[in-house]
């Protein structure tokens, strides 16, 4: 099978004398690697300069709200079922009157915590999700941490900001998949 | 007068001394920058602006990484081998004229003392018998560590060593017979004029010097004393901390002595076009003495820029050609470089008879034709139609 047509069929011929003095071949090497010395470099310098990873890029989870700023999640579990790494802890609370517009509907998660050094950023507690309640950012990453104290995020690093919505960038191709947080599913 | 010339000569060496190391040093940076730019990297620039205190984190790093001895090695040999290796590799540069003489006056008599650690009329020798004592540092340590990987790397390294200083020493013989003399200031002055340095009289020597120098620094092409898909890390395998970074440094202070010594033999030393000219020039505006001590200075730079290209040299041909198999080496050594060096010898002698001094282009031109007939006339190689297989 051929895979590109890049390949060359190699010959087994003993050398001319040209060749056996390997002065020729050593010139064009080395003219290769200079013309290499002076293309432009590939590297993306990384802390100071960030590439875009595209629409669906899986990193930093966020515990969406919906437009009046409730929260989402009802805690109903699916997504520790679903967390092959079993990343994901909660604990369930119900709501009390008066907490209506903190909380969507009459159950929520009191305690909800993913550990990062577990999670593998699968993106299948995104799937999950029956109520578009979590997600995985495409414009952030978990940062680098140190300590273990730090490695088990809970709702105050979490929940979802108001003055800092996360909404996903308009993609054609990704409009297509049911984990989209469009306007009119949000409205649902 | 003396304690005068005395310091003067010893201000000269600790400058020698400090700027070998300083190279030595940067070396390893340069390397990880060529490497980086033939490879469209960009390369340590992290430590300081453009990475410039890289080489200074390394050896901080190398310093306080634990200093371990096997225990079934022979202990004082162990830590012999790394300090004879530099200091080899350090005595080497002890005789390279750097530059013309500084001049200065005392009891309105005017002294010019030469930039240059010793000025002895065998300095060529007196390299030659340094570099080879370079394999004892690389045999000890190897023998030392009681381990078999690195036994086979020291071997290798020393007989490809002894090999390659036949073929070195053969070649270079052309160019003592054209100069008459073993002094290495002799042997600049010699190329005063731009189409008298040696690389225009004996390019086939050069290139065989070059490649020797190659295989005497044990760099790729025939790095096969420490290559690591084969022996681990070769002679320092069992090596760590500062031994082995003295092992490392070593490797390029003899690259810096080659490159000096390369630029000293074949490319004129520390002269350039139209020197004297300069020189006259310098000393007739600036007085004898500014002006001389000036046109040292130009000399400097310009051995040195000769230098730089040398060692920049040395790391394009490692990023670009892979290690020779150890037979192909050997075969290089012995059944190619040593009967064409002794032919030059035979050529330029006959050239010497007859006063021709470019006469070994005479087997350039012969090989040049031999090799353009020999491909014209191979048979063409099959080569496969492209989908077929």
């Amino acid at each position: 099978m051929q895979l590109t047509n890049r390949s060359k069929q190699v010959s087994n011929k003993e050398m001319t004398l040209a060749e056996k003095m390997y002065l020729p071949a050593v010139v064009g090497g080395l003219a290769i690697t200079l013309r290499h010395f002076f293309r432009k470099k590939v590297t993306i310098q990384y802390p100071e300069v960030k590439r875009y990873l595209g629409p669906i890029y899986r990193g930093h989870h966020v515990l969406k709200r919906d437009e009046q700023g409730r929260e989402r999640c009802t805690a109903c579990g699916l997504c520790a079922v679903a967390c092959p790494a079993e990343a994901i802890s909660m604990v369930a609370a119900e709501r009390k009157k008066g907490e209506e517009n903190l909380y969507r509907e009459e159950k929520y998660a009191a305690v909800y915590e993913i550990n990062m050094l577990r999670c593998i950023f699968c993106g299948l507690c995104e799937e999950a999700c029956p109520k578009q309640a979590v997600y995985l950012r495409h414009d952030r990453m978990v940062p680098v941490f140190q300590e273990r104290d730090e490695v088990i995020y809970g709702k105050d690093r979490l929940v979802e900001k108001m003055d800092d919505r996360y909404i996903r960038v308009n993609n054609s191709e990704v409009k297509a998949t049911p984990t989209e947080p469009s306007l009119t599913r949000a409205a649902t | 007068m003396d304690l005068t010339i005395l310091t003067v000569k010893g201000l000269i060496i600790l400058v020698i001394f400090g700027i070998t190391l300083l190279i030595a040093t940067y070396s390893t940076y340069a390397e990880r920058k060529v490497a980086a730019f033939l490879q469209d990297r960009i390369g340590p620039n992290r430590a300081g602006p453009w990475g410039l205190l890289q080489p200074i984190a390394d050896a901080g790093k190398m310093f306080f990484k634990e200093d371990f001895i096997p225990s079934q090695a022979s202990k004082w040999l162990f830590i012999l081998g790394p300090c004879l290796a530099m200091l080899t590799a350090l005595m080497s540069s002890a005789v390279i004229p750097f530059s013309d003489s500084i001049r200065f006056a005392w009891d309105k008599v005017n002294y010019d003392v030469p930039v240059q650690g010793i000025e002895i009329n065998i300095g060529v020798l007196y390299i030659f018998g340094v570099v080879s004592l370079g394999v004892y540092g690389i045999m000890v340590g190897g023998w030392a560590s009681n381990n078999k990987f690195s036994l086979l790397g020291a071997i290798r390294a020393a007989s490809q060593n002894i090999s390659y200083e036949i073929a070195l020493g053969l070649s270079l013989i052309t160019i003592l017979m054209m100069t008459g003399s073993l002094s290495l200031r002799a042997i600049i002055d010699e190329q005063a004029t731009f189409f008298e340095w040696n690389i225009f009289t004996q390019p086939l020597g050069f290139v065989i010097f070059l490649t020797c120098a190659f295989a005497e620094c044990n760099r790729t092409p025939f790095d096969l004393p420490e290559c690591e898909t084969e022996l681990v890390g070769g002679y320092h395998t069992e090596y760590s901390s500062m031994k082995l970074g003295f092992y490392l440094f070593a490797e390029y202070i003899n690259m810096f002595v080659s490159s000096a010594f390369i630029s000293a033999l074949y490319f004129g030393g520390f002269h350039y076009p139209f020197m004297s000219l300069v020189n006259e020039a310098l000393e007739n505006s600036l007085g004898a003495i500014t002006g001389h001590n000036i046109a040292t200075l130009i000399c400097f730079v310009v051995f040195f820029a000769k230098i730089f290209f040398f060692i920049f040299f040395f790391m394009w041909v490692r990023w670009t050609l892979p290690r020779f198999r150890y037979d192909q080496l050997m075969n290089l050594g012995w059944k190619t470089f040593i009967p064409l060096s002794i032919l030059n010898v035979v050529i330029t002698g006959a050239g010497l008879l007859y006063d021709f001094k470019y006469a070994t282009w005479l087997i350039a031109i012969v090989m040049v034709v031999l090799a353009v007939t020999s491909t014209s006339r191979a048979p063409k190689r099959e080569t496969i139609a492209q989908g077929t297989v």
